[in-house]
């Protein structure tokens, strides 16, 4: 075998592996569309108030439900432990009570993932409270112009 | 790349360069810290516990560009056949899986006082968590087998696999509801205030150094075993 031939076939055998390379590539690319296809539903943290009410979930089953504590809703119940509040996607709105301790950045306004079940009035017992945060950063001077002016921006609800 | 193939001028580069990438990564991680630990203003609703922020997104972000990195040598190695890109996959892999494992434990510490949980399997914590396991994975194969080369095979092939799991983390914050919130960063702009996102970027430049110097450092290292071993090799055939 001359040196020119080798190297010619050296090229080729290069090439031929890039070629696998792109196909196993675009193989896996596939596999991953699927998957994440498959997974749509299955992935979700917490469904929404309009999730809850269009596939309700089994009166058995714990589930998470996620939005935001509509303002001027949440009430403490006498016994001091227990809270009445909404939480709505903008769209439609579920009352939630939860007994426990809450966490710091629970208040009117902000994102909130409860887990509970969904009791056959239509209202959610929460046994686990979590508080969501949103994207926005800013230092509190600017968080009170804004609300001044009324911009504030406002997580949407997802 | 050519020029780089050379693992003797791969060497005398990186030899080179890893002080000055050394030296401006720890001056612009020392700069961006003190901004954001010191200077820069407290969150509206997280409090203090924003400053976690400096550290937690730079890890993050390294995490997820040294994975991008490592697949991409894993690629050209078993392509191409380039020497030093085998060396680059096993150089990287333990600084990638060091800052995962950062942006795990600081996101963890974040998430107690903010959302009230040390923990959730949500979209984003669960695939960030899988990125730290397919650097553990990588590692593990590296050294699996007697042979080097057969190792390094293995490696590359889960390192490229491994890649699916990128754009599932990046976007697993738009495709599912995640207690995680989405980018404050995009192309369109931040929803970060500039004060808070001036030392973010620059400790991130200074994290980003921090990462290209270790990895130089190890690459040289693991390339000077090589050498070490080969020329251990020829005296033993010799005698």
């Amino acid at each position: 075998m001359t040196a020119r031939t080798s190297s010619a076939s050296l090229r080729s055998a290069k090439r031929q592996r890039l070629l696998l390379g792109i196909l196993a590539l675009a193989a896996l690319l596939a596999a991953g569309v699927i998957a994440l296809f498959a997974l749509q539903d299955r992935a979700t943290f917490f469904y929404s108030p309009s999730d809850l009410a269009s596939r309700p979930p089994a009166p058995t089953a714990e589930v998470r439900l996620g939005g935001l504590v509509k303002e001027g809703s949440v009430v403490r119940r006498p016994d001091g432990l227990t809270l009445d509040f909404v939480v709505t996607d903008l769209a439609r709105e579920t009352r939630v009570s939860y007994s426990g301790l809450v966490p710091d950045l629970f208040r009117e306004g902000q994102g909130v993932v409860a887990t509970g079940r969904l009791a056959p009035d239509g209202h959610f017992e929460a046994r686990e409270l979590l508080a969501r945060h949103d994207e926005n950063y800013m230092p509190p001077e600017v968080a009170q112009a804004l609300q001044k002016s009324g911009a504030m921006p406002h997580e949407a609800a997802r | 790349m050519h020029a780089l193939a050379n693992p003797a001028r791969f060497r005398r580069l990186a030899e080179a360069l890893t002080p000055w990438l050394a030296g401006a990564g720890l001056l612009l991680v020392g700069t961006g810290l003190f901004i954001g630990l010191v200077l820069a203003p407290a969150d509206y609703l997280q409090g203090q516990s924003v400053r976690i922020m400096y550290v937690h997104v730079p890890a993050a972000w390294l995490a997820l560009g040294g994975y991008l990195g490592m697949a991409l040598a894993a690629l050209t190695a078993r392509i191409w056949k380039h020497p030093v890109a085998d060396v680059a996959v096993h150089a990287i892999a333990p600084v990638g899986a060091t800052f995962a494992a950062v942006c795990l434990l600081t996101g963890s510490i974040w998430g107690r006082p903010t959302w009230g949980t040390w923990w959730q399997w949500d979209g984003r914590l669960t695939s960030m968590l899988l990125l730290f396991f397919l650097y553990l994975g990588v590692i593990a194969l590296l050294s699996a087998w007697d042979d080097r080369a057969q190792g390094a095979r293995a490696a590359g092939l889960l390192a490229i696999v491994g890649t699916i799991n990128l754009p599932i983390i990046k976007f697993s914050v738009e495709w599912w509801n995640t207690l995680h919130q989405p980018a404050s960063i995009r192309l369109s702009g931040s929803s970060i205030h500039a004060a808070m996102l001036q030392p973010l970027l620059i400790s991130a430049i200074g994290f980003a150094l921090l990462f290209a110097a270790a990895v130089f450092m190890r690459m040289r290292a693991i390339l000077a075993e090589q050498q070490r071993e080969a020329r251990l090799r020829r005296r033993a055939v010799a005698a």
